[in-house]
């Protein structure tokens, strides 16, 4: 009895047909599990054997020193290493059962199911209403109308839908600096994907917006499976279920937030949170 | 204390003169360069402005030894030639810079092409005149407007694919690698948000190649040829301000020169007008 | 667990989307692809045709064709060293005067322009490279060439061509016109090119370098000599090639005012022609046989060597940029 979960049959406001009380019911689903996972930059190896799950529902933060390999990793779950050539990966990842390192995966439909944040942001050099029905044009035809909602709810989804009402056709590029990251963030949740992958996505904000984000983060991961990079310590204290350590290509720890910040298991982990190098 | 230097003052004295002696020959090029600028344009302006009356634009090129006239046909003509190739060689030009620049870091052809592109840029446009005449000309035994159009589009598409693979280049990766995150497919990547990035830059390319080949003889020479009468036809011979110069400056009739002073200043006008519109047009994207 | 893994899969519409877009991206490759391959396509055109119509007279003449003197189109015999050796030295005078001025004014733009003169000044050099070369010969042929017959000549002729054996460059009627006239539009010509290129070049030494000369007490002049120019070098010479592959080619200026003799003569003062303006002037006219077939044959050479020259400031001016690690 698999019920298909037909994107053209969501309500208007973009909410889930049926509750969330199945749930909660539910043994721990993994959206996705990465096992030995190792990366390539030409000769050189990014990633290192590396072996987790990322929780379906809860946010997952990956921290680690520079060059640890925590952007790397988030990159290979949505393949975009795969735009340059000489980079590889091998081993498997598991979308919801599913390989998608196999060669035959179709990536637009893969990165339309798995979003993408990125640390600069980026916003289209096209009006804010654009901006947002850029994306979901690209899978869905919806009418005029029900685009309009579709923008409204991702922008109110984003925590921008106030600021930018009354200028939906301005240039994306109007905003401010942390107002733009908000556009990325609607961008990105307007397509509806399973999972959300955040790739320092406050580094380049000021402190306030950097909060409102993170607020953001909470509010989504309700409906959203997240996974977020950051070197900020305390961001990934506050924001994330799941916290996984790595240290030059490996996965060193990885575990319950709360438990890896009070008690972590490695001294190596230990040593970087109270910041004793990195 | 001692505080004299051990400095040698007939050395820095001579040192101080090279250096005065460079520095003023430098600026002296520089007013020489200035004073051909201005020198030719003044010249231009002059000899140009007598002949700059309505019959100009309405009266077709006199026969020889027929007095009074106009560059009309000439005008027309070069609207025409002008117009026909960039209609052609901005899509092969773009479409061709967008190759180069979205997959040109992996391919060999790529590398082969853009140096290929860069030295066709440079190339005598009379060289090109005389393919396009064997190529084209030759084949169907006569002159038209259409050949002009060719060899015009020969010299046009090479700056159009440079300055627009250059333009594509400047849009960061972190924009394409947005759109590719959303699912994205390549092309609409390079069409709705690369190219549309970059417009201005690469309009501002395509300004450039209209300047560059509206003032371009040479490649008319043996394609287009010339008309003396007023006609939309390409097929035929079509009269075209380059050429009409060429042939009446050199020859002994007053009327005839003066026109071809005055299709001279017209074609300037335009040239410089689209640079300097190009130049316009680039620095709004910069600023806005 | 229904709900959760049917999340993650596409609809059947998204499927059929992405299976459309897989053509459409293989359409955008093949499309671009050969719209680029064209420009070689055209190349390659361009060196067949011309040699498939230059053939009969490098058959005829042989490789003698171009050192031969002739060029009766009466009898049909031709030879392209009239027209190599005008092209030749009308472009290596224009080099001779506008590389140094050209120098002149890149260090200028560079180092010693007030900042607020910095752009329009630059600007102006590059309208000046964009004005057409047709109107470079109507003000050679209009204003110039009198003025250099009624002043110029005379007093080179009284001063340089006093000197033995190097005086015999200067010797002649001052008709104006001729290979020198022509040399030196040719010059007015490349100077604003030849100078926005060194001046583009300048601008990439790092302010660092500079600033470390100065630093210790250089003078601008010696900044230039020592740190500037050996940084450049490579693109130096790649623009100075670049105004030489321009020179070679050039149509229109030099056809206006080389006086377009067939006559080959050591003094500069005379007439002569290049194979540029010897197309310009005879191919409209030309009939087919030996005569069109010899003028194929200079459009030939002329295209080689253009594109040898050109082929060599590109990788001069490649080599500066990887210096600069701008590409790898």
């Amino acid at each position: 009895m698999k019920t298909m979960f037909d994107l053209n049959k969501i309500d208007s406001q973009g909410g889930r047909v049926e509750t969330s009380i199945q749930q909660t019911e539910q043994a721990a689903i993994n959206a996705l599990e990465v096992r030995n996972l190792n990366f390539f930059y030409g000769s050189f190896q990014g990633l290192k054997d590396i072996n987790l799950d990322i929780e379906q529902g809860k946010v997952t933060a990956f921290i680690g020193p520079s060059g640890c390999g925590k952007s790397t990793l988030l990159r290979t779950l949505n393949r975009m290493y795969d735009l340059y050539p000489g980079q590889r990966a091998e081993g498997e990842i598991n979308f919801y059962g599913q390989n998608i390192l196999t060669p035959s995966q179709d990536l637009n439909l893969l990165r339309s199911r798995i979003g993408m944040v990125f640390q600069k942001p980026t916003p289209f050099p096209m009006s804010i209403y654009e901006n947002i029905a850029f994306g979901v044009r690209l899978y869905e035809k919806l009418s005029r109308s029900e685009m309009d909602e579709r923008v409204e709810w991702a922008l109110n989804k984003a925590a921008l839908w106030n600021e930018a009402k009354d200028k939906l056709s301005q240039s994306g590029l109007s905003l401010s600096g942390g107002q733009q990251q908000r556009l990325c963030i609607a961008r990105g949740v307007a397509v509806k994907p399973s999972v959300i992958l955040l790739d320092e996505p406050t580094s380049a904000l000021d402190p306030i917006s950097t909060g409102k984000i993170e607020e953001l983060i909470n509010e989504l991961k309700h409906e959203y499976t997240i996974a977020i990079v950051t070197h900020n310590m305390q961001q990934a204290a506050r924001v994330s279920d799941y916290t996984a350590y790595m240290y030059l290509g490996s996965l060193i720890e990885y575990g319950k937030t709360d438990e890896i910040f009070i008690k972590p298991q490695r001294k190596e982990t230990e040593d970087y949170i109270t910041g004793r190098f990195g | 204390m001692n505080n004299t230097s051990n400095l040698n003052p007939a050395i820095y004295a001579k040192r101080k003169r090279v250096n005065k002696i460079g520095l003023t020959l430098s600026m002296g090029a520089m007013l020489l360069g200035m004073v051909f600028l201005f020198w030719i344009l003044g010249v231009l302006f002059f000899k140009g402005f007598s002949a700059l009356d309505l019959s100009l634009f309405t009266a077709s090129t006199p026969a020889p030894g027929s007095e009074g006239g106009g560059l009309a046909n000439a005008i027309v003509g070069s609207l025409l030639l002008v117009g026909t190739c960039t209609l052609i060689s901005t899509p092969i030009g773009v479409l061709a810079g967008l190759y180069l620049s979205e997959y040109g870091d992996r391919s060999r052809v790529a590398s082969v092409t853009r140096f290929v592109t860069d030295i066709m840029l440079s190339a005598p446009s009379i060289v090109i005149g005389l393919f396009v005449y064997a190529f084209v000309v030759a084949q169907v035994r006569h002159f038209s407007g259409w050949a002009g159009t060719v060899a015009l589009a020969l010299i046009a598409i090479p700056v159009v694919v440079r300055t627009t693979e250059n333009m594509l280049r400047l849009v960061p990766g972190s924009l394409r690698e947005a759109a590719y995150a959303l699912g994205t497919p390549k092309w609409k990547v390079a069409f709705m948000i690369t190219l549309r990035a970059a417009q201005s830059g690469v309009i501002t390319g395509i300004l450039l190649a209209l300047a560059r080949v509206s003032g371009e003889t040479a490649p008319l020479l043996f394609t287009a040829l010339n008309n003396q009468f007023f006609s939309t036809n390409m097929n035929a011979p079509m009269a075209n301000l380059p050429v009409v110069i060429f042939q009446f400056a050199m020859s002994p009739y007053d009327n005839w020169v003066e026109l071809a002073w005055g299709g001279a200043l017209l074609i300037t006008f335009a040239v410089l007008g689209l640079n300097i519109l190009a130049r316009v047009v680039f620095r709004e994207k910069v600023q806005g | 667990m229904d709900i959760t893994q049917s999340h993650s899969a596409p609809t059947p519409q998204a499927v059929r989307i992405a299976k459309l877009q897989r053509i459409q991206d293989f359409l955008f490759h093949a499309i671009t692809q050969f719209f680029a391959v064209s420009v070689l396509i055209a190349l390659m055109g361009i060196i067949i045709s011309l040699t498939m119509n230059a053939w009969p007279a490098l058959h005829t003449f042989g490789q003698g064709f171009f050192f031969t003197q002739e060029w009766d189109i009466v009898n049909g015999e031709f030879g392209g060293l009239i027209a190599i050796y005008g092209t030749l030295v009308t472009s290596i005078i224009a080099l001779l005067i506008a590389v140094p001025l050209s120098f002149g004014i890149a260090v200028f733009l560079t180092e010693l322009c007030p900042g607020p003169l910095r752009r329009p000044l630059g600007t102006a050099i590059e309208l000046l490279a964009a004005v057409p070369s047709i109107i470079y010969g109507m003000f050679g042929l209009f204003i110039f060439a009198p003025l250099f017959a009624e002043y110029i000549q005379p007093a080179l002729a009284a001063t340089l061509g006093q000197i033995p054996f190097f005086g015999i460059l200067f010797s002649g009627a001052f008709n104006g016109i001729g290979i020198l006239c022509a040399g030196l539009i040719l010059a007015m010509m490349i100077l604003p090119f030849i100078a926005s290129v060194m001046r583009d070049v300048f601008e990439i030494v790092p302010p660092v370098l500079k600033e470390s000369a100065y630093g210790i007490g250089c003078t601008t002049w010696e900044v230039v000599k020592n740190v500037v120019l050996p940084y450049t070098k490579a693109g130096v010479i790649g623009g100075v090639m670049l105004g030489l592959g321009r020179a070679l080619g050039e149509t229109m200026a030099v056809t206006f005012v080389i006086g377009n003799a067939h006559r080959l003569s050591p003094s500069l003062f005379s007439p002569g022609t290049s194979i540029a303006s010897t197309l310009a002037n005879e191919f409209g006219e030309a009939e087919a046989g030996n005569h069109l077939s010899s003028l194929y044959a200079l459009g030939l050479a002329l295209f080689i060597i253009t594109f040898i020259v050109l082929a060599l400031a590109k990788w001069m001016l490649n080599n500066m940029e990887k210096k600069q690690g701008l590409k790898t």
